[in-house]
């Protein structure tokens, strides 16, 4: 048997979900649900049947589950007052532990060191895709404040019955329902005491408006922040069980080998050393990590591999291998008007290519297993944003049904959309299997930059026309390889043809934060930035003459004047702008940067960002995620580059592929719109998308140099300029 | 195999490993102390930082038979009882982590650091944290959490 450990990526979050098999089974009904809890409230959400579709692909394995399918989070109120929540989406250090646990405690009106978070573990949660495409403001907290808002009503209910008054008159508030005409109140304990009510709710019921709220919408820190300034907190690699041996994975010799012989004499005879070889799979347990190191180390393996491309001929192969492109995804093309009779009349024109490298995640906790069999049934202790599917990864591998493995996720060291898989879940269990005890698996650093997967490179070509009044007439785009998120263009053109063509990737790759919206809005926003210099407009006011969008106007306007757009320039300064529209969020990012003539030194003044995501849930939380997903997008705008070679990656290590280190870091600040009218949405992703752009453009404005390829600083070299 | 003692956190730890294996691994596989994290393996990251003699040393980088004798500390060993150390509180009041995986490598940096240089300037914060990777960029906050953790420290020096 061979473990799963390369399943079928393609590009996309909304296409790869497509292939996931989802299922929808639920281990707990009602009943248990109490046995196991106690007595109390039981709240569950069923959202609509769309909505269910959309989450879980309508794939559903056991139709005779006790539960609604639709039930998408539940929420329980214990004897003592305790609120426990459960929903499937992981914290993975976007900090929603916290920002969900506002939102239950705004709509419960109780407070939020009341109330338990239990996430991602797939045997007492409802199924869940998986936590990314910053869906969990959008989605999981709105839906938790429905049941949040419902058990609130079936306590003042409950406390209008007792006191035989109208429920109207009452008021929830710090974890008590109050009468304020008696004075009288009963905190959410003593009405909860002896009950067993169970109520699954519908998907309708009225919530707090954003304006009133008074917990939701402000800082609140990091849940449980006390455990990880002390070392308390176990993270996935912290995981221990008695007896356990430690795994190492014997790696194939390049991707795509096949293993041919293996000599695994001469690590078996280390004490207590198990090896393993089934099909291409490779590996070891031994009672210490550093045995099963050593054990490793001794084993003569061969394998054959073809050969493959390098990142030096990256972006003509990915021209050269494209794939013939599915008929079903409506989403990767798009046309209207007539481009090609535009273009072969128009007397501006502009024509070019903008290229993205392959990018690696580099979560600074590697993927970690522990996984533990007991008879047939397998428990495994991961790092993943997406249990569920972990779950089936298991399933497909030992050919077992899901019931009888149990995913958990403990709050893990970060993923940025590389740990949507779970090789190492699976590897981990195999070599438990022949252990015959727990193993816990650690990928090392090396591993991590080579057996997970990459954030797709492309190649982008744009092609545009425009008039002398600065309005753009005709817009063709093509994507290839990077994905089609972000790909459609928010400015107003009526001659469009944007197209996304899949290719034959030479390297595995799959999610990452804001995925290919990156590339396509560094493409765009540059290409944007060409167009106006052609013209000899302003970059900011070519963009609004073609932008109808208020939120995108409103956040290119407000951070213009947050920035000092129109302001003086140093000599030898560049100001340079990026922005647009991704996961429902509004981002227009502003650099400053300057060049020193005599050295060639550019180093990067400031960054600053407007952003508008809705409603604000936790603003504290919210700056967090934004200047870090600015600092992320730092390191794929300036240096970061997988090098890869006939199917080995060269640059695997920390001291090998750079990522943003304290002296990398500019000032960076931003100008949050708080839109109470609008539901909150999510954060983590869109901030990332205007950085490249805007140093790209920065740097034209400083230097009359174009860059037109991710990763910048490589580019600069040429020119006798280099990042200081 | 070689039975060892080493002083971590103000107490005598025995143990038996092959003398050449990392700090790190003895700390997280055979004591237990798992606060110090595995991030690379080369001393690039700093997950693993750890406090030998009160100076700032990759764990992952130390042979176990180097820090015998020595007294290391770890993230672990670093509150006083219930009160948290002034660099842990300034972490906590900044908010300066996300994920925090980083987080206790970063502190123990710059407990060294303030170790050696009481009110470092951004420049000296820089130099000292370089080897610390936040793959989040909480860089910010970390260096305001250091600034207060100076002044935190000053307070209670007076």
């Amino acid at each position: 048997m061979t473990p799963k450990t390369t399943p079928p990526f393609t590009i996309e979050p909304e296409r790869y979900e497509l292939t996931a098999p989802a299922s929808y089974v639920f281990q707990s009904d009602r009943r248990e649900f109490f046995k196991f809890l106690g007595a109390g409230i039981f709240i569950a959400c069923a959202v609509s049947k769309a909505q269910a579709f959309q989450e879980s692909r309508g794939a559903r394995r056991n139709p005779e589950d006790s539960l609604p399918q639709e039930i998408s989070a539940w929420l329980h109120i214990g004897e003592d007052g305790t609120v426990t929540v459960f929903t499937g989406k992981v914290e993975v250090g976007q900090n929603i532990r916290t920002s969900l646990t506002q939102a239950v405690a705004e709509e419960l009106k109780t407070p939020a060191a009341s109330i338990r978070l239990v996430m991602g573990d797939t045997q007492l949660v409802p199924f869940d895709m998986g936590t990314f495409g910053s869906r969990t403001t959008p989605i999981m907290n709105l839906q938790l404040r429905r049941v949040s808002s419902a058990a609130r009503n079936v306590l003042l209910a409950m406390a209008a019955k007792q006191w035989n008054v109208d429920p109207a008159r009452l008021l929830a508030q710090d974890g008590k329902i109050a009468d304020p005409q008696t004075k009288r109140s009963l905190s959410y304990a003593q009405l909860v005491r002896g009950q067993q009510i169970a109520q699954v709710v519908p998907a309708e019921d009225p919530l707090i408006p954003p304006r009133e709220w008074t917990i939701a919408g402000q800082p609140l820190p990091k849940i449980a922040g006390r455990d990880f300034v002390t070392g308390k907190h176990r993270y996935p690699s912290d995981q221990t069980l008695p007896g356990m041996f430690y795994g190492k994975v014997v790696r194939p010799s390049a991707f795509n080998a096949t293993l041919v012989s293996a000599n695994t004499t001469e690590a078996e005879k280390l004490p207590g050393t198990v090896v393993v070889r089934d099909g291409n799979f490779l590996g070891v347990a031994a009672p210490a990590s550093a045995i099963a190191e050593k054990a490793a180390s001794l084993i003569r393996a061969e394998w054959r591999a073809d050969p493959q491309p390098s990142n030096k001929e990256l972006f003509e192969y990915l021209k050269q291998n494209q794939l013939p492109r599915g008929e079903h995804n409506d989403n990767s093309r798009f046309e209207s008007g007539n481009v090609d009779a535009v273009l072969a009349s128009a007397t501006r024109q502009l024509q070019q290519t903008y290229n993205v490298n392959y990018i690696a995640h580099a979560p600074l906790e590697p993927r970690a297993a522990l996984a533990q069999w007991s008879d047939d049934q397998l428990t495994v202790w991961t790092g993943t944003q997406r249990p569920f599917g972990v779950r089936s990864e298991l399933a497909t591998a030992f050919h077992l049904p899901e019931e009888k493995i149990h995913v958990l996720m403990p709050d893990m060291g970060s993923g940025y959309g590389g740990k949507h898989s779970g090789e190492c879940a699976v590897e981990a269990a195999r070599l438990a299997r022949a252990a015959k005890r727990p193993v816990k698996l650690v990928w090392t650093r090396e591993e991590e930059f080579t057996w997970a997967y990459f954030r797709p490179a492309g190649v982008i070509d744009v092609r545009s026309a425009v008039g002398d009044d600065g309005k753009i007439t005709a817009w063709e785009f093509h994507n290839y390889n990077s994905g089609a998120a972000g790909m459609r263009t928010y400015y107003e053109v009526p001659n469009q043809r944007i197209e996304f063509h899949p290719v034959n990737s030479p390297l595995r790759q799959g999610s990452y934060r804001a995925l290919a919206a990156t590339a396509n809005h560094f493409a765009r926003e540059v290409h944007m930035d060409e167009i106006a210099h052609s013209l000899k407009m302003d970059p900011l006011d070519f963009r609004l003459k073609n932008l109808q969008e208020e939120r995108l106007r409103a956040v290119f306007a407000e951070g213009a004047k947050h920035f000092g757009w129109a302001g003086t320039k140093a000599a030898n300064h560049g100001f340079g702008l990026g922005g647009g529209y991704e996961k429902l969020g509004y981002v227009a990012t502003f650099v400053e940067i300057a060049v020193d003539r005599s050295s060639g030194d550019i180093k990067i003044l400031r960054i600053f960002t407007a952003f508008d995501c809705g409603a604000i849930v936790n603003p504290d939380g919210l700056r967090n995620q934004l200047i870090g997903a600015n600092i992320m997008g730092i390191g794929g705008a300036l240096f970061e580059a997988v090098e890869f070679e006939n199917g080995r990656v060269l640059n695997n290590m920390f001291s090998k592929y750079r990522v943003p280190r304290f002296s990398d870091i500019p000032p960076l600040d931003a100008f949050l719109i708080d839109r109470k009218d609008e539901p909150p949405v999510g954060a983590g992703e869109a901030p990332i998308v205007g950085v490249a752009p805007a140093i790209s453009n920065a740097i034209f404005n400083a230097t009359g140099i174009r860059l037109r390829s991710l990763p910048l600083a490589p580019l600069l070299v040429p020119h006798g300029l280099r990042l200081s | 195999m070689d039975e060892m003692t080493l002083q971590v956190n103000g107490q005598q730890c025995q143990f038996a490993a092959d003398k050449e294996t990392p700090l790190l691994t003895v700390l997280r596989e055979l004591l237990d102390l798992t606060g110090s994290k595995y991030g690379c393996g080369e001393g690039q990251c700093g997950s693993c930082t750890v406090l030998i003699d009160g100076k700032a040393r990759r764990s992952c980088m130390v042979p176990v038979w180097a820090a015998v004798g020595k007294q290391i500390t770890t993230i672990e060993g670093l509150a006083q009882g219930d009160q948290l150390h002034p660099v842990q509180q300034a972490f906590l009041e900044e908010g300066a982590m996300q994920c925090a995986f980083c987080t206790s490598g970063m502190i123990m940096s710059a407990v060294s650091l303030l170790n050696a240089t009481r009110n470092p300037s951004e420049a000296e914060i820089q130099v000292a944290m370089q080897g610390n990777i936040c793959r989040c960029g909480t860089h910010p906050r970390i260096i305001a959490a250091i600034h207060k953790a100076a002044t935190l420290l000053q307070g209670a020096r007076a």
